[in-house]
């Protein structure tokens, strides 16, 4: 731990374990505004052909897809995160 | 045994068993009372987050928003849930990694300024107070039905419950109640929906069932549920339940500032403080959304089967027949429950035209004049249905055995109980840990910090009653606009305290000032000043409005505002010290957290 904390070494590694975070998170909150405010609001009426049990794939996204899709965030951002900070040797011991 | 006996038993057997944990797991010093050691497994995290979270607002009150205007309140699902996601990814980790106890601790420090520590503990105590004031418009509801009183006794009497309740302890006491309580809510609100999406569509699972093809269709062979629902409603001169009737930006607006609000609710994020590690605090948020989601995903079912059951049983002949005459109201058991509801005042009907039928349509639709005038009604006839009662009368319109009505109060109470509890242990701490200790009277001692926190709570309970009594709309519209003002105010601090080193003690202030400033002017100016009826400028519908946007999205507003004016002001003054880069960049990592500083 007190090695990896040397400086130097670190101020490049903090800065790269940083910019992979962003990347990561940039990511992630395209497809968050994408399924809910795209696919359930504004993108609806060019889902609307496509039938969902007596109403459109817009509809569903707006009701639950759109919370299935946040949960899959979620739980890929921690495991992805967990995997970063390995990667960087920043985890918690 | 009587549904009366029936609901005291279940809602005693529930109270007894929080009350029972409570005592047994009861806060002593000061550092357990705020975040319960520190020693909070991520799943009883998420569950315990998941009953705070889950308040009066989504148990009660959403789902009646739903079943009567359909599609367009797909925002409260949308946006109670998104919000996760941006606290997952843009705040826990690192709040947690910093590792004091409240939020304004975290802007006390990172912009180095009491200042704007103090301006953050305002933004709490407004926001929080909001919220509370929806909380207490659930308990009126839920008291008033379950000892059938008025919905103003239900609610004083429900102000003293919380009371009572929020004094007996802190989180900790507070974490494993809500644990307690995360069930018995979630069985309540999932048991009578299962029910009904078998005796509508045959489909045990209520997510699917809105969804699957209804068997009760009146003869014509099977239709989708949603089909029939669009049907009838529309039949009735009614908008359709499935399609768009509210115009883009103020959906869009809205969904956003629920979404940023729950980010920077501070009952919500004093959660992440609870977890052991900074990666616990990014598996938490996925576990609280995990129990969150099996409500919210139930919710939309529930809002369209109650809304179909209401309306066949108001039009038992089909819509096209007679309506439900006066007699059967009174007399016949499946309609019970708009006897008992008519007792709290939030339901009523009146035979207008005296055909000893009563009439439920739309009688502001051109369309159903004509047919009015042809039948000779004059005006709808069910007069009152608010709401806020549909979640609870719901197994009572289902014609549902009494136990699961039984259930459903307890569930109910549960739900604006653990989250009323949680607010006033943020308001509590905000005022005795950062206003008093942190700002006026650091010398003061722990006992004293404790009695102060008391007295927060019963003043915060006392102001959201009195509130409470003429609330500013719906549960769930009334927490709505704490969530803007949350928006508006705190979670643009957090988020550039972390994501920039840049953003300065002034541009601090300054945001956060402008952004609670002009939601809070926009708000009253629509709702009335400090929600006093009649004292607004402006009619609260997207016509009438200020910038054609109703005072439920305006968050999404004060959110930009407050980032734009923050970065402004911060590039005009002097750069952020290198000291306080330096706690940015650790923040950033997760290595070596360690435990609690106490301070």
């Amino acid at each position: 731990m007190a090695e990896r904390l040397t400086h130097g070494k670190v101020a490049e590694d903090g800065a790269g374990y940083w910019a992979a975070n962003v990347r990561i998170i940039v990511i992630s909150l395209i497809i968050w505004a994408l399924v809910s405010f795209g696919f359930g609001i504004l993108l609806r009426p060019m889902l609307a052909g496509i039938e969902v049990g007596g109403t459109d794939l817009g509809f569903w996204f707006a009701q639950q897809g759109s919370i299935i899709v946040f949960l899959a965030l979620i739980f890929f951002y921690a495991w992805r995160m967990n995997k970063l900070d390995r990667e960087y040797g920043v985890e918690e011991e | 045994m009587d549904q009366f006996t029936l609901n005291l038993l279940f809602v005693g057997a529930s109270f007894a068993l929080y009350i029972g944990i409570a005592v047994w797991a009861r806060a002593g010093t000061t550092s357990e009372f705020y975040a319960a050691g520190r020693g909070v497994h991520p799943v009883t995290n998420g569950m315990a987050t998941a009953a705070d979270w889950m308040s009066a607002a989504s148990f009660i009150s959403m789902a009646g928003l739903i079943a009567f205007t359909g599609y367009d309140n797909s925002t409260y699902l949308m946006g109670w849930t998104g919000g996760y996601v941006l606290l997952a990814l843009l705040l826990a980790p690192y709040l947690r990694k910093f590792g004091k106890f409240t939020v304004s601790e975290f802007i006390g420090d990172r912009f180095y300024s009491p200042t704007a520590r103090l301006v953050a503990v305002i933004c709490l105590i407004v926001a929080s107070t909001t919220y509370v004031i929806g909380q207490m418009t659930g308990v009126g509801v839920a008291f008033g039905r379950f000892l059938e009183i008025s919905n103003t006794a239900g609610l004083l009497i429900g102000a003293c419950v919380v009371f009572a309740y929020a004094v007996f302890g802190g989180m900790k006491g507070v974490t494993y109640t809500q644990v307690a309580q995360y069930v018995v809510l979630i069985m309540a609100y999932t048991i009578p929906a299962v029910f009904i999406s078998l005796q509508l569509t045959g489909t045990p699972i209520p997510a699917l069932g809105l969804f699957s093809e209804t068997s009760v269709t009146g003869g014509e062979g099977s239709v989708y549920l949603l089909t029939k629902l669009d049907q009838i409603v529309t039949d009735l001169g009614f908008a359709s339940y499935t399609e768009a009737h509210k115009d883009n930006l103020n959906m869009v607006l809205f969904t956003l500032s629920l979404m940023i609000g729950t980010a920077g609710l501070p009952h919500v994020i004093m959660r992440f403080f609870t977890v052991p590690k900074v990666s616990d605090a990014r598996w938490s948020a996925g576990w609280a959304l995990v129990f969150i989601a099996l409500l919210y995903l139930t919710a939309p079912a529930v809002g369209a089967m109650a809304r179909l059951n209401i309306t066949n049983l108001m039009w038992p002949n089909g819509t096209d027949g007679d309506a439900v005459a006066v007699q059967t109201i009174e007399t016949a058991p499946e309609y019970d429950w708009m006897q008992t509801w008519q007792k709290t005042g939030l339901l009523d009907w009146e035979d207008k035209n005296g055909d000893g039928l009563i009439q439920y349509y739309n009688d502001g639709s051109d369309a159903m004049a004509e047919k009015a005038a042809a039948n000779g009604w004059e005006g709808n006839e069910l007069t009152n249905f608010n709401r806020d009662i549909l979640v609870l009368a719901n197994p009572e319109i289902a014609n549902l055995p009494g136990w699961v009505i039984g259930l459903v109060a307890a569930g109910g109470l549960a739900a604006a109980l653990s989250t009323a509890a949680g607010l006033l242990l943020a308001i509590s701490s905000a005022v005795s840990h950062d206003l008093l200790k942190g700002q006026l009277t650091p010398n003061m001692s722990e006992k004293a910090e404790l009695m102060s926190a008391r007295i927060a709570m019963a003043i915060a309970i006392a102001v959201a009653t009195f509130l409470g009594l003429n609330p500013p709309g719906f549960a769930a519209q009334t927490v709505a606009l704490a969530f803007g003002l949350a928006a508006a105010s705190i979670f643009p601090a957090l988020m550039m305290g972390i994501f920039s080193k840049r953003v300065n003690n002034i541009g601090a202030v300054a945001g956060m000032l402008s952004g609670l400033i002009f939601t809070l002017l926009y708000i009253f100016l629509h709702k009335g000043w400090f929600f006093v009826a009649g004292t607004n400028s402006f009619p609260d519908t997207v016509d009438g409005s200020l910038f054609g946007i109703q005072s439920t999205a305006i968050g999404a507003v004060g959110a930009v505002i407050n980032f734009a004016v923050a970065y402004v002001v911060s590039m005009r003054t002097a750069d952020t010290p290198q000291e306080i880069k330096d706690l940015v960049e650790s923040v950033r990592i997760p290595a070596g957290a360690g435990g609690a500083v106490d301070h």
